[in-house]
């Protein structure tokens, strides 16, 4: 007879049951000026999967996928408190180098931003500043295999000097996402990546988040309760700061526990 | 007619005419009604969605299913005096009705279809839908059961029918009734504890069903002149038993509609002519 204790099992159910957490998130609360836009908000976030946060507008899930990569400090009457940290470390550590943060934690955002450079440059740009390249043949390589990734390699290999801002719409997000994966991060962050792309292109984007899924841990905000269900294994619901239900992708589509997140899901929010 | 139907339609079907039209939707039942608006239960009095629409196509698919029910209730009924009063007549009239259900469980197949296909149902919507599709399926085969018990009904109907057997019959007859018709109220009033009362229930349809295999056997060993009306009552008992089999699905349907999970206890098994070897001994 095995005689095994799981530690605070409770806890364990709480949150999903993530014992290896990538991101672990506790008690996190987000301040704009008076305003208290986020309440305690605790989450584990497993690693090599894909998690989806979903809630009205407002909610506060990209105001919480912000302080992932804490791209909150940019704005001056922001305030966080509470502990998230990547693998055990704090990333709210004031010891810590928020650009090499920002280089582990890539972010790609609604609206496709490449660089108003050549798609060569839009990807070479991170590892470069980043000095992950020794000379340009590894550069080279870095820019191929990142395009690769993001599925887009085919399409610009004849083109790599045309400019960035040249490409259509879903070609332009999976550059940005060429170019976040480019300085090799451990979490994505994406916010939004579909909702300004047609179904083809959000169907493109899909497929390379489930690739992209094998290596990274990646986060995704979304409107689309249908794009939750399709790419996340699992997902958060947000609702006024507060994070209402989070588990299984399956669990919160067909059987959600919390009324909130059932009303918002089925579309009876009044 | 000694089968007392008329209790089984109160809440269902309270208008069922005769012939009733597949096509034309009757006012919602004070059952349906409730059901598509607020669950009783255990859940909170649920809010409408946003658009109308979506909540009028639940509705609706609430109504048919009850008028599927409905029909399904009447001619299950109908078979058992046509086998009972050896009425070749009405045991026609339920081969025709039959083909109304069939239609409603088309009808109702391709609005589901439809519904996930525009609105893409999640959480209750979409166990609400999915529920209706299993339910329509169970429903359907209850009317062809209904409509072989009617075919038989035909065959034996110049036969004499031996009265200890057609009581036992009968009363089988109005159990897997009863069964269907707490069930179809637990579907319409979202009522899990209900749906497990009769899931459980179906228990005494298969103990009932056994006794009757036995009867049977012991009256064509007495006289083989009689294997001929006995096959045929023992096929008719065979197909009230499935009837309740159907009812205890749709309990299964309604627990998961309800409560998002399936049954877990083991269901009680009354059955065992499965495993009953006839011997002269």
């Amino acid at each position: 007879m095995l005689n095994v204790t799981i530690p605070d099992p409770k806890r364990a159910m709480k949150l999903g049951n993530t014992l290896d957490p990538k991101v672990v998130a506790r008690d996190v609360n987000v301040y704009y000026g008076e305003k208290h836009a986020l309440h305690d908000v605790s989450v584990d976030i497993p690693d090599r999967g894909v998690m989806a946060f979903i809630g009205p507008s407002g909610c506060g899930k990209s105001t919480f996928l912000r302080c992932i990569n804490r791209m909150n400090d940019t704005i001056p009457i922001c305030r966080v408190t509470g502990k998230i940290s990547i693998d055990d470390e704090d990333i709210y550590d004031p010891a810590l180098d928020v650009v090499q943060l920002r280089a582990r934690v890539g972010m790609v955002f609604q609206k496709p931003n490449p660089f108003p450079k050549s798609i060569y440059e839009n990807v070479a740009y991170g590892p470069r500043i980043h000095g992950l390249a020794a000379n340009r043949a590894e550069l080279d390589n870095i820019v191929q295999s990142s395009l690769e990734k993001a599925a887009l390699w085919k399409e610009v290999k004849d083109r790599l000097n045309d400019p960035g801002t040249g490409l259509s719409g879903g070609q332009q997000q999976r550059l940005c996402i060429a170019r976040a994966v480019a300085v090799s991060p451990e979490v994505i962050l994406m916010d939004e990546p579909c909702s300004a792309l047609d179904p083809i292109a959000t169907a493109k984007i899909e497929e390379l988040i489930d690739e992209l899924k094998k290596n990274f841990c990646i986060i995704i905000v979304t409107h689309s309760m249908q794009q939750a269900a399709r790419v996340s294994q699992r997902t958060a619901f947000f609702h006024l700061g507060v994070l209402v239900e989070e588990g299984a992708t399956s669990d919160i589509f067909t059987n959600p526990k919390d009324q909130r997140t059932q009303d918002y899901i089925t579309g009876r929010f009044g | 007619m000694r089968i007392d139907r008329k209790p089984f339609f109160a809440g269902i079907m309270p208008s069922l005419s005769p012939r009733p039209d597949a096509e034309s939707h009757t006012e919602p039942t004070a059952a349906s009604t409730a059901a598509a608006g607020k669950p009783k239960g255990e859940a909170a009095p649920m809010n409408e969605h946003i658009v109308k629409s979506y909540e009028e196509e639940l509705a609706l698919l609430d109504r048919k299913i009850a008028q599927m029910g409905g029909l399904a209730e009447h001619i299950l009924g109908q078979s058992f005096d046509a086998l009972e009063r050896r009425d070749p007549q009405l045991a026609e009239q339920v081969v025709k009705s039959d083909k109304q259900i069939d239609q409603l469980e088309r009808d109702i197949e391709e609005q589901v279809i439809s519904m996930v296909a525009r609105r893409q149902p999640l959480a209750d919507d979409l166990r609400h839908v999915m529920a209706a599709l299993r339910i329509t399926t169970d429903l359907e085969r209850i009317g062809d059961l209904a409509k072989n018990i009617a075919k038989r009904a035909l065959a034996i109907a110049h036969e004499s029918h031996p009265k200890p057997l057609m009581t036992g019959l009968r009363h089988m007859g109005e159990l897997a009734l009863a069964q269907l018709k707490d069930v179809l109220d637990a579907y319409a009033a979202r009522d899990a504890d209900r749906a497990l009362a009769v899931w459980r229930e179906d228990e005494n349809i298969d103990s009932m069903y056994n006794s009757l295999f036995r009867e049977l056997l012991t009256y064509m060993m007495e006289d083989p002149r009689n294997i001929g009306l006995s096959t045929h009552l023992l096929f008719g008992a065979k197909n009230i038993e499935r009837v309740g089999d159907h009812t205890t699905n749709i309990a299964e349907t309604i627990h998961f509609l309800v409560k998002g999970t399936n049954i877990t206890d083991d269901r009680p098994k009354g059955d065992d002519t499965s495993s009953t070897l006839f011997s002269k001994d």
